[in-house]
């Protein structure tokens, strides 16, 4: 072959020699490149854990179900903020917008319309999804502490429409009266929680589904090459901003969806949901546990929530101190959170195992 | 008379006050071996930009096969087979190779827009990107971070991914800079070995790769054209020595 | 009348310790693309600072909030050099968290060294009262409007006629080409940040009757701050100045006018603003 790139499959497929038994093997095993490429996506064991944890913690903690609903929500919502944040670089302090567009969403179609759950969920995913899109077309042509602001900036103005427009969301005192119908029309909601455990947890699961195939999909690689260089992504002919706005629109309907769910389960909305301590205490927690890399969201919650339980409980007054001090040092020498020192730690290992092998 | 790979006609571009290209009639054509060379700040790499749709002019048109593409995207005119690669390497550092170059082949197919599909699952795009790696000799640190790799290396990653594409017109800024001397034949082999149908514009300053690689040379100088022709004319031009070697016969220009 | 007189004074007052206050973050983002959202701590520990030089120390007024701005200054050099300087090639998710960090721990700090209650800065009797100029005015807001206007005018000429100016100018236009040229940038960024600390905290200070100095005041001023910062555009002065104005000019009207729309359009100008311009209104970078 004297020229490069001349990749004619056909051209190929002629090409191939015929395989003996002598190099069955090899040449049947695919580059190292290759395998490592495929092998990313590749469904592991250690993938049925969180799910088994979850499954489990139901029947082991009976009491606590309320608390292990709040940890789902915020698991999805962080899985929605690390699609945008830590898949595709966009750096968002509002992303509670949207979270609170489908919970307000989902409330008042509860209040005014019809409490069947499933409308309520899918209504606020499509209404979420589309003011993502909207918003995505028009901030995502900045960056940096421009776009910042402008994330933040919307959330602010949905914080204060939500205060004031009181016949709509209840203002200040939020939104009452939120009856949810049985779901399915089988199970009711029972004041321990039960059905709203076992219903956020089918919600986090379809919600991580769609997150998990977006992100080994080939959209997926492309947003990781936008996140690495996006000269380059320019360069090689890829159509970043829609890229992008596709990407938030998809990230801010799986926020609403924990929006709904949070207010389907709570049977009330509140306008802090659009608080910046919602949005901000979510980085927090995605950030502590590495973003960009999936299961961040699964350990984010419950290990800012214990720290954050911890802290307060020790030190009721200047628990604050803590938290920042733990921020600082994450940032400072933790890169890339708990998942991030993780899979620093298992490399490590790995080439510690392999030169003690040679 | 050949048909054009890509025509500028009139192009040129201003910074405030500053002219950095004046109105610039360039021709390149159908399967060029075509460098442009010129003392730095001479507009090469605005030029570049121009054309590939990093910068817009302030007046001019380009052609590409006859196509008016002025008003088109960068995106847009890499569909259209022109691509470009950067003087300083612009890669996906923390990815590896096999999958630098899968990333191209992922827009050129147009699969990029599939949500669905797991990535590994398209076989033939892996191994096409694994031949690709391999014709330029990265085929045993296809799977090493790009940013593992030497400079040399990393340079040919640059031409990997633009060639990946399969231009038509291919803009290579100066794919030797900065490679230490003991690598440089890495580059001026890879260049050899480039499909003889894509026209290529080679922007360069290491002569020796000019006078093996070029049969055509444009000479640029303060954002216009010097002369152009066949390399021995450009050697024998008295306003190209002297804008390189100044009046003194020394050499100012490396 | 002298309640609309008042009111657009209050307006006036607070925008000109908003620009006080965040010009120094303009300018520093000018030059050092870093997201520092900690910057309010500088001005709250100003203020904390000078109530104790003034109301213990029973220094003057006016020595009391430049000593607080000097020593804030000061304390700032090794801030930046120690905790700032690492990360300004972290990634913005990174360096905005950082920074929110750092206001916890001021928040904690602030609490246990000063309490939680909002501190109580009376400036002295000699700017109480009223002064009748054409209408009754608040004495104090009409000082602070000019305080503002005179450190404006001081600011644009340290700008334009010093050597410190011109390579500050010419290092927030085109680093690259600066250092080139033998300007020491990131001398420069100390010197700044330095400057822009030490602005903060006499902003803080002067404005601590208008703007109440408390623990969560990194915080509570942080919406206004950036938006003065966003909106004017980074690494400029007349660019925070021209945004603080308009921040105040509307934050009065819409208090005036349209009291039960409340912040809404004012966060909704500054959306508008920042999509019509993104490198803000008088923006270089």
């Amino acid at each position: 072959m004297s020229d490069l790139g001349v990749s004619d499959e056909v051209d190929r497929e002629r090409k191939r020699p015929a395989l003996s038994s002598a190099d069955v093997a090899p040449a049947d095993l695919p580059p190292p490149a290759v395998a490592a490429f495929i092998g990313r996506s590749r469904l592991r064991f250690a993938d049925a854990v969180p799910w088994v944890v979850i499954a489990a913690a139901y029947f082991m903690f009976p009491k606590d179900l309320n608390l292990g609903t709040q940890i789902l929500v915020n698991v999805l919502f962080v899985l929605s903020l690390d699609l945008a944040v830590g898949y595709a670089g966009i750096v968002t302090l509002g992303h509670g917008a949207f979270f609170g567009i489908g919970a307000y969403c989902a409330g008042i179609i509860a209040v005014r319309w019809t409490g069947e759950p499933l409308i309520g969920v899918v209504a606020a995913m499509l209404l979420a999804g589309a003011a993502g899109l909207v918003s995505g077309a028009i901030i995502l042509r900045t960056r940096g502490l421009t776009l910042l602001m402008l994330t933040f900036g919307l959330l602010l103005m949905l914080e204060e429409a939500a205060n004031r427009a009181a016949w709509l969301t209840g203002g200040t005192d939020g939104l009452s009266g939120v009856t949810i119908a049985p779901l399915l029309s089988v199970w009711s909601w029972d004041f321990l929680g039960h059905t709203g455990y076992v219903y956020s947890a089918v919600c986090a699961l379809i919600g991580f589904v769609i997150v998990r195939t977006i992100v080994f999909s080939p959209f997926g690689r492309s947003l990781r090459g936008i996140e690495e260089n996006v000269t380059r992504m320019a360069a090689i002919g890829a159509p970043v901003r829609l890229r992008l706005i596709a990407v938030y629109t998809i990230s801010a309907a799986i926020a609403g969806l924990a929006g709904a769910v949070n207010a389907q389960v709570t049977q009330f909305v509140g306008v802090h949901v659009f608080s910046f301590e919602l949005s901000g205490t979510a980085l927090i927690m995605l950030i502590l546990a590495g973003p960009g890399r999936l299961y961040g969201a699964f350990i984010g919650p419950p290990i800012y929530m214990i720290a954050a339980q911890s802290f307060s409980d020790r030190d009721p007054t200047y628990w604050t101190l803590w938290l920042g001090l733990l921020l600082i040092t994450v940032v400072m020498f933790g890169r890339g959170g708990i998942l991030g020192i993780a899979s620093r730690i298992r490399d490590r290992v790995r080439v510690m195992a392999r030169t003690a092998r040679s | 008379m050949k048909p054009l790979a890509l025509e500028t006609i009139g192009l040129s571009k201003s910074f405030g006050a500053l002219s950095v290209i004046e109105p610039l009639d360039f021709q390149l054509e159908e399967g060029a071996r075509h460098a442009l060379i010129g003392p730095n700040g001479a507009g090469k790499t605005t030029f570049i930009n121009l054309v590939s749709g990093r910068l817009r002019p302030g007046a001019g048109r380009i052609l590409l096969a006859g196509v008016d593409i002025s008003g088109k995207a960068q995106h847009q005119r890499v569909h259209l087979g022109l691509c470009r690669t950067f003087q300083i390497n612009s890669l996906f550092n923390g990815l590896s190779v096999l999958e630098n170059i899968w990333l191209s082949l992922s827009e050129r197919e147009g699969t990029a827009w599939n949500m669905i599909r797991s990535a590994g699952r398209y076989r033939a795009m892996l191994d096409e990107a694994q031949t690709l790696a391999a014709s330029f000799g990265l085929g045993d640190v296809a799977a090493e971070p790009v940013r593992t790799l030497s400079y040399g290396q990393q340079r040919l990653v640059e031409i990997a991914v633009a060639l990946a594409l399969r231009p038509s017109v291919l803009l290579l800024d100066e794919p030797a800079a900065g490679v230490p001397s003991g690598e440089s034949r890495l580059i001026l082999d890879a260049l050899e070995l480039l499909p003889s149908r894509i026209a290529i514009l080679l922007i360069e300053h290491d002569m020796d790769i000019v006078h093996r690689f070029a049969r055509r040379i444009t000479v640029l100088d303060r954002g216009r054209i010097l002369a152009e022709g066949a390399p021995d004319e450009i050697a024998a031009n008295d306003d190209v020595r002297r804008i390189y070697f100044g009046e003194s016969g020394m050499s100012v220009h490396g | 009348m002298t309640v609309a007189i008042g009111i657009i004074l209050n307006g006036l007052a607070s925008a000109m310790i908003l620009y006080i206050i965040a010009v120094g973050l303009s300018v520093t983002m000018g030059i050092m693309r870093f997201i520092n959202l900690a910057h309010g701590v500088f001005a709250m520990i100003g203020g904390y600072l000078a109530a104790y030089l003034f109301q213990r120390a029973d220094l003057p007024f006016a020595l009391a909030l430049i000593l607080a701005s000097l020593m804030v200054a000061a304390i700032s050099i090794p801030l930046e050099r120690l905790l700032y300087a690492p990360l300004y090639r972290a990634s913005e998710l990174e360096q905005t968290l950082f920074s929110i960090g750092l206001i916890f721990v001021a928040v904690a700090g602030a609490r246990f060294f000063f309490g939680p209650s909002p501190l109580n800065f009376t400036v002295p009797e000699s700017l109480h009262g009223q002064l009748y100029l054409g209408a009754r005015m608040p004495t104090y807001r009409v000082v602070v409007i000019a305080g503002g206007m005179v450190i404006f005018g001081c600011l644009w000429l340290v700008m334009e006629t010093t050597n410190f100016g011109r390579k500050l100018r010419a290092v927030v236009e085109n680093r690259r080409m600066a250092e080139a040229v033998g300007i020491r940038s990131e001398r420069l960024l100390v010197g700044t940040f330095a400057l822009g600390s030490g602005l903060a905290a006499f902003g803080g200070a002067f404005g601590a009757e208008i703007l109440p100095i408390r623990p969560t005041y990194a915080f509570d001023q942080l919406n206004y701050v950036l938006i003065v910062v966003t909106v004017g555009g980074m690494g400029t002065l007349t660019g925070p100045f021209l945004a603080a104005l308009l921040l105040g000019i509307t934050d009065t009207a819409c208090k005036y006018f349209l009291p039960e729309f409340g912040a809404f359009f004012i966060f909704a100008a500054m959306v508008a603003i920042l999509l019509w311009r993104p490198m803000g209104l008088l923006g270089r970078v």
